[in-house]
């Protein structure tokens, strides 16, 4: 196996599901059973992940492979000197390992749609969608340019888009897809303005280059603050895609969607995708960055979490959860913790797609029912479904022995360490209180799913198991949330190969003086490992990540399950009556219930503002410009009509006035013209006369 | 004995071309009219003799007074020649009611 | 000197067709019809002869020699006038890689427009007579390098347009053509009172030595023709350039039209029929630009790049305002015209910026906004053909009932917003790539660049209002695409995904020119600036 043929792999990995998609929406009326085709191309693509995967890691694992071609040429430009824009793909074992989970996520998803959409009237269009969606995920994970991750970037924007909006003829759903986009947008004009700056300063798109240039000490307007900038603003891509913190109101109402997308979109991929972006370029990333890219994430982890202690659409708990946990990952990243992220990000799609499929399962035997309240003693009814969720329930807890506490953990020591070294405890005390909101909720929303008694007696009689083809994907995800894939150890991640040899940790690039001590890698290595492709962290924070190690676990392990007690207590054992608390704090279950009412006040300001503006500009334009212009036509008629008026009365008047004065003159003299001969002759005796006394006079 | 100078043929001019003059343009008949016109030319032929006869301009006034008799010959035969044809188109002479020529 | 005349062929065949059509009784719908869509299709076929044969080396821009297919003889010779001199007027046609692209653009946009306007009905004669005497005048603007043949060709364009407004239109019809025509004539006498002031400014010399007064436009860039005392001439330390270059820019500043002389854009566009819509935003909007790049930019370099930052200004404010008024229309079509004002606002701020990413973006722009927005006319016209109105609340549902249609939709719709992959977004990305470049104008290109969140709003919300939701009741009978308005759509939807994969041949076609015009606007020298008196 040579790099050109991984590359070849890649790039069929990569063109296969578009086939698919334009396969499957072309013959998708002709041919019913055409979804097939997009099915076994989704498995061609996942065998050539896992080829893909295997191959480097294991032969290739220090090496980055690159390969790329020139897409446009500008050649020798006079005022900006050389311009081509190459596109191409790299293949690191980060890119590696994610194009592996997104194949998988996206392949079990497949499999369960096919029961799960089964006899809608656009069941062929759902998978060519599928499909789309999967080759743009897969052109941002093999990106080894900027450009190009932007393009892909807002392609899967479109595919999230269309399948949010697949049942459209909902208004509801319709609404749910134009706000997607429109709030991913806003995180994409950020970016986008980042990407103007990165290749204004660097004439490049292509990472590597624009890293070895920084690392030669060029930064945008040469100073670390517009770095910062650049940074953060690229970052506002990821605000955007990975529903952070003030950009999140989009996820939950993207539950409108299909389920199976939810899990695949909504939960593993896409959205991770943002936090896959801060990896990327995470090289590039100021102290002052990594700080506000920490709050933004502590935030979104928060904000989330009290919203989904309150609700009670199965899907919107989930949804919530998501973007607390993406919170988490890009909180990692702030403080430092990049491997973890990466790892979190991993682990939680698998057990998110998990428990989305499985809120799926559940929704489809309740016959379309998606309020907990309506649900209850499930577990009986379904025991696949309730088993499968319990694990991811754990694993999203964080509790021992599974994916989930192996990688949240990593992330609260983190954290912690970041407190140790920064004096800043902030980001610490948000994880692990977010880690004990995140247990409670998800065991409430086990305990009134699946125990207790059923609420509606009439739709838990039909409840029933789903089919093989729906339990299997959730059966392969739960064992995908065991630790055992990922460290012997369940204690110790670093012991696993995923942490040891997966993910070779980055380099920052940016000049020492604007990055933490702690991201500065000492001259000597301090641990010398030869498969990791460089050394990030500095001494010191090695031994704050030991040192902060067994209190992180011990800490963290109370609070899940902390979480997890207080459930049962409120839920399944009854012993607090949970009205009665809700009654009590009236206020505060208001504002978690209705979101914090981050809608209704983007809508009074942002939307609202912008209609207003817009319907106020459109009057301007048809009122005041186009009365302008209509003014200045109408003042010309009148002013030509005037001039026309004018032109009759006084110019014409005045000729018509002379003719009338001939006229009237004309009339007098008429008197004396009789015909008469002979009073001619009197007139000119009387006339000879007067004039001989004129001339006498002389 | 009264001697018989310029100012008598004057008079005597004058006279006759008021007569003449009167005539014109008081009778109705075209014919009255013409012989009126006739007693005017004869005035002026008076004139042109009389001052050919007391000027110094040899016998130039009493060639013109040939020629204005000839003239008023002629200018008769055509003047009647009109009234007879007005005669013949409007059977009438009346020069108060012909104002043709008002027209 | 190329051995067949491409250029007058392609620019005065509809002439022919015409005389033919007027020929043909009036009976004779179908024979009309097929006589113009042969027409507009040999237009196709000779603007690929010339693709082909295109050497993608030459500049032009401002030497005659690299500009190709050049046709050049004396056209006008008047010699009999002592004060006024010699009256010498050129034949001279040519293309580089700037109008090019524009040709091309035309040939297409107007076989889609002939096959568009089959469902004409009232005097069909008159119709395509007057169609294509247009099309000529269209492809004359594009080739012409004669000022003077240039304003024939311009105004040549204004009357067809006018009538088929103002008798095909819709209800008020007679308002908006007159608007339109007012409107573009006093655009046009700005620019006849430049084109006379640097006719008396420029002289060339003749073969035999004598020199004489000139129209050609490439004699206008060079200094050294100018002479010492022309009212617009920089070697006059009292010139009146900087008003000629104002004037001059409204001028074409109306065609564009850029804000505020845009309102007779929405007007026109609502009442013209279907196929005069597409003609209308596809090529007749480019003419503005166009003319800005051909000639204002080229003429008057050294006050050109004193206005850039005003240029840019404007650009943002067709960008930003174009989009909110979009934001705010009910009618269909109305909210597809504002949303070209808004993206010839891109054009205006690629042309900002002076470089060549801006300008390359800036072309690229035209001939995609041109290929987009003829398939938003038509998707408009489509749906306005079964339904009979233009109300977004009137609608509903309509993907239940024509899914193919909406596929192209979709495809229309994203490109105009600007996604990857279709061509919209690379002319729109190297307009800002280009435009941040440059230090002056950074802070407007940032402003600028919230247009495509606002495009993506008002495009989505009008996707959502016409096709999304239930189905309204009243359109669950409407069919979906004929063959013939699949023959429309393919070749742009094609044309605007290609491009959107693969720009490059595009790219390449103008890159040679874009950098020859570049430099020359870099190396331009101010002599005299009239700045001075304002």
């Amino acid at each position: 196996m040579t790099e050109s043929s991984l590359i070849n792999i890649a790039v069929t990995i990569l063109f296969l599901p578009i086939l698919g998609f334009i396969v499957t929406l072309l013959l998708g009326k002709k041919v019913k059973k055409i979804y097939y085709f997009e099915n076994i191309i989704l498995f061609f693509s996942l065998a050539g992940a896992g080829i893909l995967a295997y191959t480097k890691l294991s032969l290739f694992h220090d090496t980055a492979i690159t390969a790329e071609f020139t897409w446009i040429n500008l050649g020798n430009t006079p005022l900006l000197g050389e311009i081509k824009i190459n596109l191409g793909i790299m293949i690191d074992n980060i890119a590696a390992l994610m194009i592996l989970v997104v194949m998988l996520v996206s392949f079990l998803v497949h499999i369960f749609s096919i029961e799960y959409m089964r006899g809608d009237p656009r069941y062929n269009r759902y998978f060519a969608y599928l499909g789309l969606f999967t080759f743009s995920m897969a052109g941002i994970v093999l990106t080894h340019n900027i450009l190009m991750m932007y393009m892909f970037w807002e392609l899967v924007g479109v595919s999230s888009y269309l399948l949010i909006g697949f049942w459209f003829e909902k208004k509801s759903a319709a609404d749910a897809g134009k706000k997607a986009f429109i709030v991913n947008r806003i995180g994409d004009v950020g970016m986008f303005i980042g990407i103007l700056m990165l290749f204004t300063t660097y004439h490049t798109f292509t990472f590597d280059e624009i890293f070895a240039q920084i690392s030669n000490g060029v930064l945008p307007f040469n100073s670390g603050f517009w770095m910062t900038v650049t940074g953060l603003l690229i970052f506002a891509g990821a605000i955007g895609k990975s529903a952070q913190f003030p950009l999140h109101v989009w996820l939950p109402d993207a539950m409108e969607g299909p389920t199976p997308v939810s899990a695949l979109i909504h939960a593993a991929t896409m959205v991770a995708a943002g936090v896959y972006l801060v990896i990327r370029v995470f090289g590039i990333m100021t102290s002052d960055a990594l700080v506000v890219i920490a709050t933004i994430g502590a935030l979104s982890a928060f904000i989330p979490a009290t919203i989904a202690l309150t609700q009670n659409d199965i899907k919107k708990v989930l949804a919530y959860s998501t973007i607390s946990q993406l919170g988490y990952m890009i909180m990692a990243l702030g403080v430092g913790a990049f491997q973890f992220a990466f790892f979190h990000l991993i682990t939680h799609a698998f057990f998110k797609a998990g428990l989305f499929l499985g809120s799926g399962s559940v929704i489809t035997s309740m016959h379309h029912e998606q309020d907990i309240r309506q649900m209850g003693g499930l577990r009986k009814k379904m025991p696949i479904t309730y088993y499968t969720m319990l694990i991811y329930s754990l694993a999203i807890s964080g509790i021992p022995l599974t994916s989930g506490f192996l990688s949240k953990d990593g992330i609260l020591a983190g954290s912690y360490a970041f407190g140790l070294l920064t004096g800043n405890s902030f980001f610490a005390i948000v994880g692990f209180f977010v880690a004990l909101l995140t247990a409670f909720y998800m065991f409430r929303l086990m305990i009134l799913t699946f125990h207790g008694e059923p609420r509606n007696k009439e739709k838990y009689e039909h409840a029933k198991e789903s089919k093989l083809v729906m339990t299997l994907p959730l059966a392969v995800l739960a064992i995908l949330s065991i630790f055992i894939w990922y460290t012997p150890n369940p204690f110790n991640p670093e012991q696993g190969w995923l942490l040891s040899k997966g993910i070779n940790t980055h380099e920052q690039y940016i000049p020492d003086n604007t990055r933490f001590d702690f991201l500065t890698p000492a001259k000597e290595p301090v641990i010398q490992n030869e498969e990791s492709a460089s050394v990030m962290y500095s001494e010191s924070y090695e031994e704050a990540i030991q040192e902060s190690h067994i209190p992180t676990m011990l800490l963290s392990l109370l609070m899940a399950g902390l979480g997890i007690l207080i459930a049962f207590v409120f839920y399944q054992w009854k012993k607090i009556n949970v009205d009665k608390l809700v009654d009590r704090f009236n206020p505060l279950y208001k504002f978690s219930l209705n979101k914090w009412y981050f809608d209704e006040l983007y809508d009074a300001t942002a939307v609202k503002g912008t209609i207003g503006l817009s319907s106020f500009l459109g009057k301007f334009d048809s009122k005041i410009i186009d009365g302008i212009v209509n003014g200045v036509a109408t003042f010309t008629r009148g002013f030509s009509s005037f001039i026309g008026k004018f032109d009759n009365i006084v110019i014409d008047g005045i000729v018509n006035f002379t003719a009338y004065l001939s006229g009237f003159i004309g009339l007098i003299f008429r008197r004396f013209q009789t015909g008469k001969v002979q009073t001619y002759l009197v007139f000119v005796l009387i006339s000879v006369v007067i004039l001989l006394f004129i001339f006498n006079s002389f | 004995m009264l001697h018989v100078g310029l100012t008598h043929f004057l008079v005597i001019s004058i006279a006759l071309f008021s007569l003449g003059l009167y005539a014109v343009v008081t009778r109705k008949n075209a014919v009255m009219v013409l012989m009126g016109i006739e007693l005017i030319l004869n005035s002026a032929n008076i004139n042109f003799i009389a001052f050919s006869k007391f000027g110094n301009f040899g016998l130039q006034g009493q060639l013109i007074a040939l020629f204005v008799i000839v003239l008023a010959a002629a200018e008769a035969a055509v003047a009647l020649a009109i009234v007879l044809n007005i005669y013949k188109t409007l059977a009438n002479i009346n020069v108060d009611e012909i104002d043709s020529l008002r027209d | 000197m190329h051995s067949v005349p491409y250029l007058s062929l392609i620019t005065f065949l509809p002439i022919l067709g015409m005389i033919i059509v007027l020929a043909l009784p009036k009976t004779q719908g179908r024979a009309i019809k097929s006589l113009t869509l042969l027409i507009t299709g040999i237009q196709v076929i000779i603007a690929i002869i010339l693709l082909i044969n295109y050497d993608y080396s030459l500049g032009g821009i401002f030497e005659q020699s690299s500009f190709q297919f050049v046709e050049k003889w004396r056209w006008i010779d008047i010699d009999g006038f002592s004060w006024l001199g010699k009256i010498k007027v050129d034949y001279f046609l040519g293309i580089d890689g700037i109008s090019t692209p524009l040709l091309l653009l035309t040939a297409i946009v107007t076989f889609i427009a002939t096959l568009s306007s089959w469902n004409i009905n009232k005097s069909i004669k008159g119709y395509f007579a007057l169609f294509l005497l247009l099309d000529t005048g269209m492809m004359g603007v594009f080739v012409a390098l004669d000022f003077f043949l240039f304003y024939i060709f311009w105004e040549l364009m204004l009357l067809p347009m006018y009538f088929l407004i103002g008798v095909w239109g819709g209800p008020r019809r007679e308002y908006a053509a007159i608007k339109f025509f007012l409107y573009t004539l006093l655009g046009s006498v700005f620019i006849l009172i430049v084109m006379i002031g640097l006719y008396f400014s420029t002289q060339e010399t003749l073969a035999d030595g004598t020199r004489v007064f000139t129209f050609n436009i490439l004699a206008m860039m060079d200094t050294n023709n100018f002479t010492p005392n022309g009212i617009l001439s920089p070697l006059n330390p009292n010139n009146l350039r900087f008003i000629a270059y104002i004037a001059l820019f409204a001028g074409f500043a109306i065609k564009i039209p850029m804000f505020p002389f845009h309102t007779w854009l929405p007007d026109a566009h609502v009442e013209a029929p279907t196929p005069i819509s597409v003609i209308l935003a596809g090529v007749l909007l480019k003419m503005g630009t166009y003319g800005i790049l051909r000639i204002s930019y080229p003429v008057f370099p050294e006050i050109t790049k004193q206005l850039i930052w005003y240029i840019a200004l404007f650009g943002m404010i067709n960008i930003i305002y174009g989009a909110l008024c979009a934001m705010a229309q009910r009618d269909f079509k109305k909210m597809i015209a504002y949303s070209s004002v808004s993206h010839m606002g891109y054009v205006l701020l690629g042309m900002a910026s002076m470089n060549t990413l801006g300008i390359s973006g800036a072309v690229l722009q035209m001939f995609n906004h041109g290929t987009i927005t003829a398939m938003l006319f038509l998707i408009v016209g489509v749906l306005y053909d079964r339904t009979h109105t233009r109300d977004m609340d009137a609608f509903g549902g309509i993907a239940v009932q024509m899914p193919v249609y909406t596929g192209v939709v979709t495809v229309a719709f994203f490109a105009a917003i600007g996604l990857p992959s279709l061509s919209g977004f690379i002319s729109e990305a190297f307009v800002f790539l280009g435009a941040f470049a440059v230090d002056l104008i950074r802070v407007l290109t940032v402003i600028s660049i919230s247009g495509i969140l606002l495009g993506a709003a008002y495009m989505l919300w009008a996707l959502q209002r016409v096709y999304l939701g239930k189905l309204n009741e009243k359109w669950a009978s409407l069919k979906d695409l004929t063959f013939r308005e699949y023959a429309m759509f393919i070749p742009l939807a094609l044309i605007i995904i290609f491009l959107g994969v693969y720009p490059s041949p595009m790219l390449d076609l103008m890159n040679s020119s874009v950098n020859s015009m570049v430099k020359f606007m870099a190396d331009a020298q101010v002599i005299y600036s009239s700045f001075g008196g304002f």
